[in-house]
């Protein structure tokens, strides 16, 4: 896994990973890794392999499994100064460290009238489409998009991932960092090299177009667009947009777009009862009503308790390219 | 090729641990795979003969694609490729639905999908029957009659795009966009105010039939036409909805009237139409519309729409009503084509071939009040505009130029605003800019 080379280099989602992280710790020592197997197992997608070997123990810290300590311990080393990456292994053990994230991360600028920040990263891989099954595969991005003084990104594109780990990682509050994990291999694309950021809250017009707007993130924006440019065929004209932040949600892009387009589908993998799609489509309800020419519509995961690991299961849960381009040209068409 | 791993999407064959014509047991490792993340050799998910090695050692192949052929014992039918443990995705399930292909109204929308957020509503015949809050709007902004559009969305729905498309060609627009009252017209009173306590039509046996508007006979009613019942409707509307203020200036035409005087005939000979002063007036209403475009605009509640053309509406009164043909793009014109465009409206207009193109689209009003000799006057906006300017009768009179006392030929300007969309800055911004230009015509001029 080649860590730098000159101007651009094709990386994918982990690599992408990997690479940002490494660069964070040659070039601030105020920065560090924890969480489970950061260290001698190297991450379980291998994406901080052989760092304990060069930046050591102290920078490199496996800890217990114990989510609410690992959050709890980056809380403090980020308000006296340091800049922790934390991780949870996988987005469906975070539950432990929900007080923590919410009740300690989130509050402390505001707790402290400004006197402390909280300059804290958590990562974690979601979602599913993997065979994960019940404990591998959940979003939880609905369960924290609702706290005031959380950040949330969830970029897809190796090129975002690293502009905008970056830019978590230079952000003065705290800032919960969601990778697909279906996306990590599976994606592939140019990055830069060296240190550049893209910043926190602006979506990402992925796929132009204006019989209908598409938002979406994380590994259904790519689905997406490979449904949009299937339409083009039949001169149906989508545009899909990468939200990249859920919070701060980028309004401006897709109140502009929908202006445009008259239309929005929103498709995410998080259910679809109180999901950020909900959020989405009560703005622009409330924004843009005036301008809208078909009902909003939202494409989402079903309301049940987990993803089931039988491949008939998973494959109910995840929405298929034929089932997006399906829901995209009946909207076209209404 | 087996997934090795919940993220791992392409494998390499490291090495074939059978040849073609190998027995292989059930679950016995048959070939060597690697990753990016592990090095792993693949149980066989079948008994039976491998038959056919698709990859060769060092080939990188996505997860789920064939990479051999093993010829399951006791199974007749060669060949289920051997892809180890089935891709995530089975095309089969996902092909997409014939709805599609056939859309045949309500049933489309429910098959199925319903729990994955399929609107179950969004083909159906009670959703098509009503109008979405976009083509409502547009409709408005328009003045563009929804039932008039032919609909080009699901079972004919009519979208944005086709009240868009009607607005352009104008074939829809109705006549209540266009016909207007003129202020000083003769005599809407007998109509719209019948005799206290008159309540119920008279039995009148005599009058029946005979009182006119043109003719109207005394302790009769007249019946409404069907302009005078849209005429009477849009004004109501725009009085009640638009706060209409009103300023006025007064304006030295000598010049521009000399300049009328002179050309006149000529212009009879040449082009057939009558030289009168409401081209000059049009082309200086046009030139100052564009110096403060607010005055081409309408008020809308989710904003204030600034017109793309200038079409000027021009009040012509008729017998019994008053109709007001536009011509379009009025900025394009110069004064001699501004004069040959009024002449043929007013020409189509005696004659009653008025168009519903003639009659659409209209941005702004031009009232030529001082044809009927009135020197003041406080006209109703014509609705979804933001003003409507006149020009009053020009009378000559004793004004002071310098220190001197001179006689001009004064020609009041009255203007009557929606206040919701101008202020008096702009307004009379708007009002001296046209009097500079009308102030600023003469003789010398090129028409």
């Amino acid at each position: 896994m080649a860590l730098a080379s000159p101007a651009s280099t094709v990386l994918n989602n982990v690599e992408a990973v990997r690479t940002t992280l490494y660069e964070a710790l040659k070039t601030d020592d105020r920065t560090l890794i924890l969480g489970e197997d950061v260290g001698a197992r190297g991450n379980v997608f291998l994406i901080t392999k052989g760092f304990i070997e060069e930046f050591g123990p102290e920078r490199i810290v496996d800890t217990p499994l114990a989510e609410a300590s690992i959050v709890g311990i980056a809380i403090g080393m980020a308000m006296e100064g340091l800049r922790p990456i934390a991780e949870i292994q996988f987005a469906d053990f975070i539950y432990p460290a929900f007080n923590q994230i919410v009740g300690e991360a989130a509050k402390t600028r505001y707790r402290s009238n400004g006197d402390y920040t909280c300059p804290l990263v958590i990562r974690t891989p979601y979602g599913g489409g993997v065979r994960g099954a019940l404990s591998h595969s959940v979003s939880i991005e609905a369960l924290f998009y609702h706290v005031p003084g959380l950040k949330i990104v969830a970029p897809s594109f190796p090129s975002d991932v690293k502009g905008l780990l970056n830019a978590a990682i230079d952000d003065p509050d705290p800032v919960l960092f969601l990778e697909h994990k279906k996306t990590y291999r599976l994606v592939k694309g140019e990055v830069p090299s060296g240190h550049y950021t893209i910043p926190i809250g602006k979506a990402d017009v992925k796929h132009p177009g204006d019989q209908l707007t598409v938002v979406s993130y994380g590994l259904y924006v790519h689905q997406a667009i490979e449904a949009a440019k299937r339409l083009e065929g039949d001169d149906l004209s989508v545009e899909v947009i990468d939200l990249r932040s859920i919070r701060p949600m980028d309004r401006t892009t897709i109140l502009e777009s929908v202006r445009k387009t008259r239309k929005l589908l929103i498709i995410h993998e998080d259910n679809k009862f109180g999901g950020i799609g909900a959020e989405i489509s009560a703005m622009v309800a409330e924004e843009a009503f005036f301008d809208l020419d078909a009902p909003i519509r939202r494409l989402c995961g079903p309301d049940v308790p987990a993803m089931g690991y039988a491949a008939t299961l998973e494959e109910e849960f995840m929405i298929s390219t034929d089932r997006m381009a399906e829901a995209m040209r009946e909207m076209v068409r209404f | 090729m087996p997934q090795l791993g919940e993220t791992v999407t392409e494998g390499t064959v490291a090495q074939w641990l059978k040849k073609p014509g190998d027995a292989i047991e059930k679950y016995e490792s048959f070939v060597e795979v690697s990753t990016d993340k592990v090095n792993a050799e693949v149980p066989s998910p079948v008994s039976g003969v491998l038959r056919e090695i698709i990859c060769k050692e060092g080939e990188t192949v996505a997860t789920g694609a064939p990479i051999a052929i093993i010829d399951e014992v006791g199974s007749e039918a060669s060949a289920a490729p051997a892809a180890a443990p089935p891709a995530a995705h089975a095309p089969a399930t996902e092909a997409p639905h014939a709805a599609v292909a056939a859309p045949s109204g309500g049933a489309v929308a429910s098959n199925g999908h319903a729990a994955h957020g399929g609107n179950g509503f969004i083909n159906s015949a009670e959703v098509l029957r009503r109008v979405s809050p976009a083509v409502r709007r547009l409709a408005r902004e328009h003045h563009v009659d929804i039932s008039t559009v032919r609909g080009t969305g699901n079972n004919g729905r009519v979208t944005a795009n086709d009240i868009l498309a009607a607005a352009n060609e104008g074939p829809a627009a109705v006549m209540a966009a266009t016909i207007m009252h003129a202020p000083q017209a003769p005599a809407a009173a007998p109509a719209a105010r019948p005799a206290p306590g008159a309540l119920a039509p008279p039995p009148a046996p005599e009058g029946v039939g005979r009182s006119t508007y043109a003719s109207p006979v005394p302790g009769t009613l007249v019946p409404l036409s069907p302009a005078r019942k849209i005429i009477a409707q849009r004004m109501s509307e725009s009085l009640a909805s638009a706060p209409h203020a009103w300023t006025m200036v007064e304006v030295d035409v000598s010049n521009a009237w000399a300049w009328r005087a002179k050309a006149k005939d000529r212009f009879m000979q040449e082009k057939g139409y009558a030289l009168t002063l409401l081209p000059f007036f049009i082309s200086a209403a046009v030139g100052a519309i564009k110096s403060n475009p607010l005055l081409n605009s309408r008020f809308t509640a989710d904003g204030i729409y600034v017109e793309k053309h200038i079409n000027i509406g021009i009040a012509i009164g008729m017998e019994s009503n008053l109709v007001v043909p536009v011509i379009r793009d009025a900025d394009t014109l110069s004064i001699s084509g501004l004069a040959i465009a009024a002449g043929k409206l007013v020409e189509k207009a005696r004659s009653g071939k008025l168009g519903a193109d003639d009659l659409s689209g209209g941005t702004f009003t031009v009232n030529n009040t001082g044809a009927n000799g009135s020197v003041l006057s406080k006209p109703i906006i014509n609705g979804g505009q933001a003003g409507i300017v006149t020009m009053e009768a020009v009378v000559k009179r004793p004004v002071v130029i310098g220190d001197a006392i001179a006689i001009r030929s004064m020609m009041n300007v009255c203007l009557s605003l929606d206040h919701r969309v101008i202020d008096g800055t702009a307004s009379n911004a708007f009002l001296n800019d046209l009097k500079k230009r009308l102030e600023a015509m003469g003789p010398t001029g090129d028409l």
